[in-house]
């Protein structure tokens, strides 16, 4: 029986993790869903859902010459697949400002208690190894739409934090 | 009247480049009745084009009035659209009836200034902008057998556009 995997793999960036890891997976006759990966620092990250009929064992042994090879940190949980089943973000916040601890904590505290979900979220620390800046964007949906988070973001505002919140109004034509 | 069916990706039919409208008779009115009832059972959804009711003219519907505080014509039919101007670049979120389940950030034109004929065939001009241009441009897209996805920027790509450009 076929069943639905989370692949996280995490390594040092380099050219080839991306075809190596996912011909390996189609040469055993799985099948890929989702996939989040980026480069984040040095590291290239994967976050990878996985359909195949192999248990969590045979996934492991299949992926490990890749794994030595490349020098890749893998984890694999079992998951539900739920794909067809996309929430529309109906905000974008969008956030910046000289890099300090506890942004993203502070930020997204004052999010939730408006009761936003996050969908998508996604930062950078730019700038130069002196002067570091953040950048993060957060897509999201949240019952009662840009209005119900306002308030929040001005707290947020008040402790020198730089953030923005637009609507996302999507058009379906 | 009757609803209907709409082409849904990855049909081919959705690929071809629709033939201008030469004819402006009943026949032609009967359509963009139909087209308009079918787009009107897709409560949220704010235009629509002949190529997605597998009918290959170029004829679009657009409709942006139910949404709230945007500057808008109401209901437009366009037939044979030209876009003769354009101006400005945004970002939206697009997603159209003929994609299920995806939505996709896509830069668009802010302000157009536009060119069709009516169900009549009487040449009409148009200047559009915000919601209502972006939904004229995804429509005419149609028409030219592209998508949405044929036009997807990536949101990291966007950030910077944004803030280096």
């Amino acid at each position: 029986m076929k069943q639905w995997f989370m692949l996280t793999v995490i390594g040092s960036d380099q050219a080839g993790i991306v075809s190596g890891l996912t011909g390996a997976l189609y040469q055993a006759g799985a099948n890929l869903g989702e996939a989040s990966m980026a480069r984040l620092g040095g590291n290239f990250t994967i976050m990878l859902m996985v359909e195949t009929q192999t248990d969590e064992a045979g996934l492991r042994r299949l992926l490990e010459p890749l794994a030595r090879a490349k020098q890749l940190h893998i984890h694999i949980d079992r998951i539900e697949g739920r794909l067809h089943e996309h929430i529309e973000p109906n905000v974008r916040i969008d956030v910046h400002g000289a890099d300090r601890p506890g942004i993203v904590a502070q930020v997204t505290a004052a999010l939730t208690a408006a009761g936003l979900n996050i969908l998508d979220l996604d930062s950078d620390v730019g700038g130069t190894a002196d002067k570091p800046i953040y950048v993060m964007v957060i897509d999201g949906h949240v019952p009662g739409g840009l209005k119900a988070i306002l308030p929040a973001l001005e707290t947020v505002r008040l402790s020198g934090i730089e953030v923005k919140a637009t609507a996302i109004e999507t058009l379906v034509g | 009247m009757a609803r209907l069916p709409v082409l849904v990706y990855p049909d081919e039919r959705l690929k071809r480049i629709s033939n201008p409208v030469t004819e402006f008779n009943q026949e032609l009115r009967d359509f963009i009745a139909y087209l308009e009832e079918t787009l009107r059972a897709f409560p949220g959804c704010v235009g629509l084009a002949a190529p997605q009711v597998d009918r290959l003219q170029r004829i679009v519907i657009v409709d942006v009035s139910s949404k709230p505080d945007i500057p808008h014509h109401g209901r437009l039919i366009l037939v044979n659209p030209e876009i003769t101007e354009r101006q400005d670049e945004a970002v939206g979120r697009e997603g159209c009836l003929s994609v299920p389940d995806y939505t996709g950030n896509v830069a668009r034109a802010g302000r157009i200034r536009l060119r069709a004929q009516d169900a009549h065939g009487t040449m009409r001009e148009f200047e559009c902008e915000g919601y209502e241009a972006r939904a004229v441009q995804h429509e005419i897209d149609h028409l030219d057998g592209l998508l949405f996805l044929d036009r997807l920027v990536s949101r990291r790509d966007l950030f910077r556009r944004k803030k280096y450009k």
